[in-house]
Parts: C-alpha cells; structure tokens; sequence
C-alpha cells in the first residue's frame, strides 16, 4: 500500500464518522453504555476478590511436630511442605515465637507469672495456601506425613472462602456472558443500520475496480475509532466515579474501613483500561470487517 | 495482451477481437434463459450499439461483461481475461479494464466532482502529483472544469453522466461499457453525451452502448446488435434501430 493510499484510507475512515454522524453517534452511545456496564460490574468484581482474597491470605493450616524431633527432621518435614504446588509460604514458629505471641494476644500483663514457657512443645509451621480450597487435602497428606503430632485447619473458614470464591466467579462469568451477548445484538445491529446506508457507495466502488480491501480499509478505520472512543468515555467515567465512590464510602462508614479494603485505583485500571479498550476496538474492527464483507460480493 | 497464444478449449481468438462471447447461457434459478447460446465478436476501436426491448437480455449482458454474474454455459473473453475461470480477488483488476457509465450515474453522492473522478485513480493507487494533473485535464473533456467543487445534487442530469465519464474514462480503459447512458436525459443533453462517446470511440476506445433510444441509434449509422427474448436477432454495421413489430 502506497502512504498516500494509507492516509487516503486514515482521511476516509475520520470523515466516514463525521458524514454518518447520528450513526456514529449512535454506534459510540451502543458500545459506550455497554462497556459502561462491564467496567462498573468488573469494579465491583475485583473488589470483592480481593477482599476474599485477603481473607484467605490470613487462614493458615499449623502443623505441631512428634516429641523429641531433631532440627534436621524437622526441616525435612519443611521441605516436604514447601515442595506442595497449593502451598504458598511457609513460616517456622519457635517455641518461644508460639508463647510470646500468644502472651501478646491473650494474656498481655497477666503473664508475669510464667517463668518457664508453657508452651515448649509448641513449635510449629504455619503454612499458607495458594488456593484455600486444596486445603482439606494437604491436611489429609500433612497426617499421614512421619514426625507429625497434629494438623490444625479451620475446614469451614476455608470452605466458605473457597464457596465465595467459586460463586463470584461464577456471577462474573454470567453476567459478562449477557453483556457480551447484549453488545454484540446491539452493535451488529447499529452497524447493519449504518452500512445498509452505505451499500450503494461500496457497489459503485467496487464497480470501477475496487478490491475488497480498498473498500473495507476506511470501515475498518472508522469502525476502530468509534470502538475506541466508546471504550474512553466509559473508562473516563469509571475512573470519576470509582474514585469519588471510594471516598465517600471510606468517609461515611469508617468502622467497615479495616474490613473493606478497597483496590487502588490504579490497579483496577492497569487491568480495565487494556481489556475496555480491545473489547472496543475489535466490536468496531470485526462489526465493520464482518458487515462489510456481506456487500463485497457485486 | 495476446489471445492467440493461450491455448482454449472454446473457439481461437483473433488478436484484434477485444470481446468475444461464444455460446453464452445465463439461466436464473427461476424461469426461461436470459441469454442463450448468444455469440458475438467486438474488434478493438468499435462503436457498438446493443438495443432490444425488456427482458430481451440487455442487462444481463451488461452484468455479465461486469463479471456480476458468470455465463450457466459457454464463455467470455475480455481483454485477455476469460470470465468464467475468473476468481473473485481478480475481478477488481479485470474491472479496470472497463469504464462504466450507468442510467443513474452512480455518483458519490456525499464526495464533490473533483473526489468522485480522482477516486476512480485512487483504487489503482496511482499518486496524489499524477491525480491533481489528471482530473483536471479529464474534467475540462468533458465540460466540467469550473464545476469540481460541486456535489452531484448540484448538478443536472447531463452533468452529473458527464462526471460519470469523467470517472470511467480516466484511466484510461480499452473498454467503455454504457448501460443506458441517456435514459435519464433530455435530447440535448443526451446528444452531447452521444458526441463525447463518439470523440472517446476516434481516440481508440472501443465503446458498447446498451440504449433505446431509437434516433439517436438511426441517426449515429454505427454497428447495431438487436436482442429478443435472450438471443441476438439481427447484427449490422451501420444500422438501425428495429421496431418490434
């Protein structure tokens, strides 16, 4: 392709917009409420994973030796531990660990008493998962594992964590299946408006030679840049929105703060920005590609 | 491009032959044949008139020379290509062999004078340089010099079939397919119509003129092929238009 015939084609595409304006219009309006509601839903989404996520990062399976274990006993039980794939950190709590924590947290200046510590037998491994749902069994492995006295898990912590986990993927998979669905009813729909207009144009094109590729590259180009605007708006407005929800929620209920860790903004839109903006770019790259081609056959 | 030293099954090809249809059916899915069994020859330089009334096979003809239908049996030679064994990635090039002129011109309604001519020269990507000299240059043949800025709803019917030319003819194609290119104009605008194809035709261009308009098919004394019901009924040089009845 010469560079006159690409910026031809760039020219064309542009003007396209500005010649269908209501179409163009409407095709952005299509694909901006769509993604509107897709970026909304995925906000709302990754926040409740993380907080699921969160929570699981806390749940830890113990692991509590046999009496009279050597030290290098132990740390092949450590290594046994650390070769599970569903396993993602381990931690070596000492004897004097266990019981300094444990005075921390129950007994505070009430443990003046003790002069030995009472919970000599006590160290242990705190392992942490990757996935809380293999919990029950790395627990079932771990006992059978020589050298273990005991396990400790919270099986129902974990089954609920990995419930929740289970039933948001589900929602999400569902709910971007409709919207999917939605957009590309409403989109295929706008385009065949708009090149319905525009199927005399492309006969008379190719009527005097034009290839396939000549008559599409300018509805390719304007398909890709009503995509991509539709894709900004939404983002724009996701952006103002999650901020100033963010905020507000954090001002008015203080006391879920601790518990409602929202994700940075940031992060939210390294994920959102890459993914709204393909999604828009090929909904208008593959509706005018695919609609197009249906009037190439004259 | 020679025909003589490609080897076909149907009949051979003269070197001065630039159409040549041989025992050409077109048979819709539904009823009689449009065309059938049509044979006919075009030499290199001829002004060719092809009247008959509707449904005579007129149309079909055209669409078949535009390759927008392929023949049910027999085959067409054009310009080297033959339209049965063609593939629809070559169609385009082929298609540039020709200039088309329509009834109803066929303008870019939303592109002005200047746009609708320079994009005939566009899809066979010539330069910008070579399209600011030559649309120009192809405008003031046809009389339209001071009107590039206008858009086809500004212009009258002549006018506007003079853009048409301007556009089919600016690439300089060996062929000009006119498909009732006066059916839309008043006599003075269709003579002067009929005069361009004329001045096209002395430069070398060979012309087919589908028409039913029977003075000016009387009074231009050029080749004349008559179609009825899907076949060709008469086939004269300088002749005339043939009443039905």
């Amino acid at each position: 392709m010469r560079i006159s015939s690409f910026f031809y084609t760039l020219r064309q595409g542009i003007r396209n917009i500005f010649r269908n304006a209501w179409f163009s219009l409407a095709s952005i309006a299509t694909i901006a409420s769509c993604l509107l509601l897709f970026g909304i839903f995925y906000s709302v989404i990754a926040n409740f994973q993380n907080i699921v996520k969160n929570a699981e990062a806390g749940v830890a399976v113990t692991v509590f030796f046999d009496e009279g274990l050597s030290d290098e006993e132990k740390q092949h039980i450590g290594d046994l531990i650390m070769d599970r794939k569903e396993v993602d950190k381990v931690n070596f709590v000492s004897a004097d660990e266990a019981w300094e924590s444990f005075k921390d947290e129950y007994l505070g200046e009430y443990s003046d008493g003790f002069t030995e510590n009472p919970l000599e037998d006590s160290e242990n491994y705190e392992i942490y998962m990757k996935d809380i749902s293999l919990q029950s069994s790395l627990v079932t492995y771990l006992q059978t594992v020589p050298g273990v006295r005991q396990v400790n898990s919270s099986q129902q912590t974990a089954d609920a964590l990995s419930g929740a986990n289970k039933l948001i993927s589900y929602i999400s998979i569902g709910i971007i299946g409709i919207l999917l669905a939605v957009s590309v009813f409403l989109i295929s729909n706008t385009v065949m408006i708009g090149i319905s207009v525009r199927k005399e144009e492309i006969g008379i094109m190719k009527y005097i030679g034009a290839t396939d590729f000549f008559v599409r590259a300018p509805f390719v180009v304007e398909g890709l840049i009503i995509g991509l605007i539709g894709a900004a708006i939404p983002l724009g407005l996701i952006y103002f929105i999650y901020v100033n929800a963010m905020e507000m929620i954090l001002a008015r209920f203080t006391e879920i703060g601790s518990i409602l860790q929202f994700l940075p903004v940031e992060v939210v839109f390294s994920t959102l920005i890459p993914v709204a903006l393909g999604i828009g770019a090929g909904i208008g790259f593959f509706g005018s590609f695919i609609t197009v081609r249906k009037h190439l056959r004259v | 491009m020679a025909f003589a030293s490609k080897k076909k099954k149907g009949r051979s090809i003269a070197d001065d032959e630039l159409i040549v249809l041989d025992k050409v059916t077109k048979t819709y899915q539904t009823g009689a044949p449009a065309l059938n069994g049509v044979s006919l020859s075009v030499k290199k330089g001829e002004f060719v008139f092809i009247v008959g009334d509707s449904g005579s096979g007129k149309s079909t003809l055209i669409k078949l020379l535009l390759r927008e239908l392929v023949p049910t049996e027999g085959d067409i030679y054009v310009n080297g290509y033959n339209l049965s064994k063609l593939k629809h990635r070559q169609v385009p090039k082929y298609r540039r062999n020709l200039g088309v002129v329509f009834q109803d011109f066929r303008l870019l309604k939303d592109r002005n004078v200047y746009e609708n001519v320079a994009f005939a020269q566009r899809i066979v990507q010539t330069p910008n340089r070579l399209i600011k000299r030559n649309v120009p240059a192809i405008l003031s043949i046809v009389g339209l010099a001071g009107k590039y800025k206008a858009k086809p709803k500004q212009l009258s019917g002549g006018e506007q079939q003079r853009v048409a030319l301007a556009r089919a003819l600016i690439n300089k194609p060996p062929i000009l397919l006119c498909d009732e290119p006066t059916g839309n104009l008043d006599p003075k605008n269709s003579w002067e119509i009929m005069k361009l194809l004329e001045q096209i035709n002395k430069r070398g261009t060979t012309v087919l003129v589908v028409t039913h308009n029977r003075e000016i098919v009387n009074e231009m004394q050029k080749r004349v092929v008559t179609m009825k019901k899907g076949v060709i009924v008469s086939d004269e040089e300088k002749g005339g238009y043939i009443d039905e009845n």
